[in-house]
C-alpha cells in the first residue's frame, strides 16, 4: 500500500520546512537511505533521506513550497499504484505570500463538503479556518503564561498547538549578534529610483524563529544591563604571540581569534562565578554544571548559535578549532539542530564591524548575554596617573534579574576583565 | 524472595487461603483429580481431599450456580472456568444472581464467590475459546473484576478476591502462566481497586491491564531506547473497581494517554478510560488520547493473523509516536 511521506520535524522547534529541492521526480524507483530532496528548517538544511523503499507515486509538493510539519510532500508505493489523496492537508502554518511558490494544488475531496440542508432551519455548522487549533494543555498553559494561542504556530498534527509550542514561546532564546564579517554591497549611485523595490519579502523559518524567540526573551525576561571597560592591549599582545608560534609550527595552524579568547575567558569566569551558568526554571533555578558556550553566527538571511559543548574543559585551542568548524558548518547551513541546542551561556561579538558596544538579547534559557565591541585606541589615564594610549574594548552583559542580580552579575565581569587583562590566567 | 511462575503464585494464593479458612473450597471441572487443566490446581486434592477440592460436571450453568448458592450459605467457593469463554453459558447464574443478590434482599445475603480462569486470546483455540469478557462483566454494578499481569498481583489479587465479602472474578491469562517473577512467602494481598504504576515516566501514559501490561513495558523499553522517550505504564489490574485517581495522576504528569487492551474495542474497558480521562482531566491533555485493542473480528484461528489480531509491541510503539505527535 502507497504510503504518503510527510514533512518531517527536524528541531524541536520546527514548526513549517521549506522544501529546497526534489533530488527525484515521480516514477522514479527509491530505496532505503536514498536523498529525496533537502529541507531548509528553522535551523539548517538537512537532507530527507528515504525510509520507504518504493516508486515515487507523486509529489506532492513543489521545490520551494513551504510546508507544515506533517503535511504530505510525497507518496511511495508500488509501481502503477494510484497515489493516495493526502487527506485534508494542514493548511501552510504561516500563510505563504504570493511571492512563495506554492504547494501543487491537490484534489479537494468534495464528500466531505456537506450538502446545502434541504430543511429550512438546520444549517451544517463550519468549520472555521481561522481558528487556532491548540490542544486543552496548551490552552490553559498558555494562558498561565499571558500567552495569545492564536499567535503561536503549532506543531501538532495538523498544526495543532501543543504544549511544546507553548513552553518554546514562553522561553524562547533569544538570538545573538553575528561574528565574524560580512560582505557589505557597495551602494550604487543615486539614479533618482528608491533603493530598494517596494515589496512584503517572505520570510524563511530561521527568521521566523528568530522574531518569535527574542519577542518573547524581550516580553517575558526581565533584562537588566551592565557594562565594563577592559585593557585589551595584554589580550593582543598574547594572541600576537601565539599566532606567531602557531603559524610557525605549519601549514595547518590554528589561528586564534580575539574572540577566541573571549570564548575562552567566559568559560574560565563562569567556572568562578557559577551562578550566571544557570536557567531560570519556572519555580526553580537550575544550575548547570557544565558550560555549554554558545556564540552568533551571522549569516545573508539571519544568524544562528552554534554551541561549543562542555567549554569550561576545553583549551583555548580547542575552542578556536571547534569554533571555526562550527562557523564554517554554520554558513553551510549543515549545522544540526542538536549543534544548536542546549547552550548555558551565550557570547556575542559586533566588534569587527566597529560597534564599541551594545547589549544582546538574552539568548533564553541562559541567565545572561555577552556582548563584545570593538578594541579601540582611546587616551587612558594609567596606574600611575600618566596619560596613555590604551587599546580598550567595552564588554556589555544583559542578565535575567530572576536567575541573577547585579552583585554576582558585576562579580562575573570583573573576573572576566581580570581574566582578559591577565590573559596568563587562562593557562592555569 | 521466591522467583515462582504466574501459575504456582495463584496456587499458593489458593493453598494458602484453603489453610487460613475452612470455608474455602474449589470446584470445577477438572480441578481435583486431572490437577486442572492448565495444572493451577495441581496437588491441592491430595493436600486439602475431596471435600475442599471438587471435580464437577461439564455443565457451567449447573456448578456456578451450585457455588452461588453455597456462598450465600457462608461458604467461600473458587470456581475454576477452564475458560472464561465458557461463563456464556453460565451468564444468568454469574450475572443475574451472582450480582445482583445482596441488592435484591437489601443487604441479608452477601456472595463472596471468586470465579477464576483464563480469558484471553492468542493461543490459536478459536473464536468461542478466545473472548475477554472483562469489560462485559464490570459494566455490572454488584460485580468485581480483576486481571493481574504478573505472579505477584496474581497472588495477592486472589487472595484479596477470595475475602472478599462480593462477587469477584478473576480473568487469568493461559500466555503468562508460565511468566516467572519475585513473589513474597508471607501473606499479603494486592487490595482490589487499586491501580499500580509499574514503570515511571513523563512524556506519555500508557494505562494497560492482564497481558497487555507486559506488552507496554516492552513498548515503553523500545521508546525510550530509540526514541528517548519516557514512557509511564499504569497497570489498572482491577477493571472495577477502578483506581480512577492513580490514571488521571498520571495523565496530569504525561499529558498524553495511550490505553492498551487485548479486548475487542467496542465498549472496552478503555472506552470507559478515555471517557474517564476526558471527563476529569480535558484541560491536562495535549493530544487526543489513542487506544490499541484487538483488531475488532471475531478472534482469529489462523494463528498468524491472531498474533496480528492482538496489540504487539510494534503497534504499541507506532500508536504510542502518533500520540506524541
Amino acid at each position: 500500500m502507497a504510503e504518503i511521506i510527510d514533512m518531517p520535524k527536524l528541531s524541536d522547534t520546527m514548526s513549517v520546512g521549506t522544501l529546497v529541492k526534489w533530488n527525484i521526480q515521480e516514477g522514479q524507483v527509491v530505496a532505503f537511505g536514498d536523498i529525496l530532496g533537502e529541507i531548509e528548517t528553522d535551523k539548517a538544511t538537512m537532507e530527507l533521506s528515504c525510509t520507504v523503499p518504493g516508486t515515487i507515486l507523486k509529489l506532492y509538493a513543489a521545490a520551494g513550497a513551504q510546508l507544515p510539519v506533517g503535511a504530505p510532500i510525497c507518496a511511495i508505493g508500488k509501481k502503477g499504484e494510484a497515489a493516495p489523496s493526502p487527506v485534508a492537508a494542514p493548511a501552510p502554518a504561516p500563510k505563504a505570500p504570493p511571492t512563495a511558490v506554492p504547494a501543487i494544488p491537490e484534489k479537494v475531496d468534495v464528500s466531505c463538503i456537506p450538502a446545502a440542508p434541504a430543511s429550512a432551519g438546520t444549517v451544517a455548522p463550519q468549520s472555521d479556518a481561522s481558528r487556532t487549533k491548540a490542544s486543552p494543555y496548551a490552552k490553559r498553559m498558555a494562558e498561565k503564561a499571558a500567552l495569545n494561542v492564536a499567535a503561536l504556530t503549532g506543531s501538532g498534527p495538523g498544526g495543532r498547538v501543543v504544549a511544546r509550542d507553548v513552553s518554546a514561546a514562553a522561553a524562547a532564546p533569544a538570538a545573538a549578534a553575528p561574528s565574524g564579517p560580512l560582505k557589505v554591497a557597495v551602494a550604487p549611485p543615486a539614479d533618482g529610483k528608491g533603493i530598494q523595490p517596494d515589496a512584503d519579502v517572505p520570510v524563511g523559518g530561521m527568521r521566523q524563529t528568530i522574531a518569535r524567540r527574542l519577542l518573547e526573551s524581550k516580553l517575558t525576561v526581565p533584562h537588566f544591563y551592565l557594562e565594563v571597560e577592559v585593557d585589551a592591549a595584554p589580550l593582543l599582545a598574547m594572541r600576537e604571540s601565539l599566532n606567531k608560534r602557531l603559524a610557525d609550527s605549519g601549514a595547518d595552524a590554528v589561528k586564534l581569534s580575539v574572540n577566541d579568547f573571549i570564548l575562552k575567558a567566559s568559560a574560565e569566569a563562569l567556572r568562578r562565578v557559577p551562578a550566571v551558568n544557570a536557567s531560570w526554571a519556572g519555580t526553580s533555578i537550575r544550575a548547570h554544571g557544565a558550560v555549554h558556550l554558545s556564540f552568533g553566527v551571522a549569516l545573508e538571511d539571519g544568524l544562528v548559535t552554534p554551541v561549543i559543548r562542555d567549554a569550561h574543559a576545553k583549551t583555548l585551542k580547542d575552542i578556536a578549532v571547534e569554533a571555526k568548524a562550527l562557523i564554517g558548518k554554520a554558513r553551510a547551513k549543515k549545522l544540526t539542530p542538536a549543534e544548536m541546542s542546549g547552550s548555558t551561556f551565550t557570547v556575542t561579538n559586533l566588534g569587527m564591524y566597529g560597534v564599541t558596544g551594545f547589549y544582546g538579547i538574552i539568548n533564553v534559557p541562559n541567565a545572561a548575554i555577552l556582548s563584545v565591541g570593538a578594541t579601540i585606541k582611546k587616551p587612558v589615564v594609567d596606574a600611575q596617573d600618566r596619560l596613555v594610549i590604551g587599546q580598550r574594548m567595552v564588554i556589555g552583559l544583559a542578565g535575567d534579574h530572576r536567575v541573577v542580580d547585579g552583585a554576582n552579575a558585576a562579580q562575573f565581569l570583573q573576573a572576566l576583565k581580570q581574566l582578559l587583562e591577565e590573559p596568563t590566567l587562562m593557562l592555569i | 524472595m521466591a522467583v515462582i511462575s504466574y501459575r504456582e503464585a495463584l496456587r499458593a494464593a489458593m493453598r494458602d487461603e484453603l489453610k487460613r479458612d475452612d470455608k474455602v473450597v474449589i470446584m470445577g471441572e477438572e480441578v481435583a483429580q486431572f490437577n486442572g487443566a492448565y495444572k493451577v490446581t495441581e496437588g491441592l486434592l491430595k493436600e486439602f481431599g475431596p471435600k475442599r477440592v471438587v471435580d464437577t460436571p461439564i455443565s457451567e450453568a449447573g456448578f456456578i450456580g451450585l457455588g452461588i448458592g453455597a456462598s450465600m450459605l457462608g461458604i467461600r467457593p473458587v470456581m475454576e472456568l477452564m475458560f472464561w469463554s465458557f461463563s456464556y453459558v453460565a451468564f444468568d447464574q454469574i450475572v443475574n444472581n451472582a450480582g445482583n443478590i445482596r441488592y435484591m434482599s437489601g443487604g441479608l445475603i452477601n456472595c463472596p464467590i471468586v470465579i477464576r480462569g483464563p480469558g484471553n486470546g492468542g493461543t490459536n483455540v478459536g473464536a468461542t475459546h478466545s473472548h475477554t469478557p472483562e469489560a462485559i462483566l464490570a459494566s455490572h454494578p454488584g460485580i468485581k473484576v480483576v486481571c493481574p499481569a504478573t505472579p505477584y498481583d496474581a497472588k495477592g489479587l486472589l487472595k484479596a478476591a477470595i475475602r472478599d465479602n462480593d462477587p469477584v472474578y478473576v480473568m487469568e491469562n493461559t500466555i503468562l502462566y508460565n511468566d516467572k517473577g519475585e513473589v513474597p512467602d508471607e501473606d499479603y494481598i494486592v487490595p482490589l481497586g487499586v491501580a499500580d504504576v509499574k514503570r515511571v515516566g513523563t512524556d506519555l501514559t500508557i494505562v494497560a491491564h492482564g497481558r497487555a501490561v507486559i506488552t507496554s513495558l516492552k513498548a515503553a523499553e523500545i521508546l525510550e531506547q530509540e526514541h528517548g522517550v519516557s514512557v509511564e505504564v499504569v497497570d489498572l489490574r482491577s477493571i472495577r473497581p477502578l483506581d480512577e485517581e492513580t490514571i488521571l495522576a498520571s495523565v496530569r504528569k504525561t499529558h498524553r494517554a495511550l490505553l492498551v487492551e487485548e479486548n475487542k474495542p467496542f465498549c472496552g474497558v478503555d472506552a470507559q478510560v478515555a471517557y474517564l480521562i476526558q471527563s476529569r482531566a480535558f484541560d491536562e491533555l495535549d493530544a487526543p488520547i489513542h487506544r490499541v485493542s484487538s483488531i475488532d473480528a471475531p478472534q482469529i484461528y489462523c494463528k498468524r493473523m491472531e498474533d496480528q489480531q492482538l496489540p504487539d509491541v510494534n503497534r504499541v510503539v507506532r500508536e504510542a509516536l502518533k500520540v506524541l505527535a
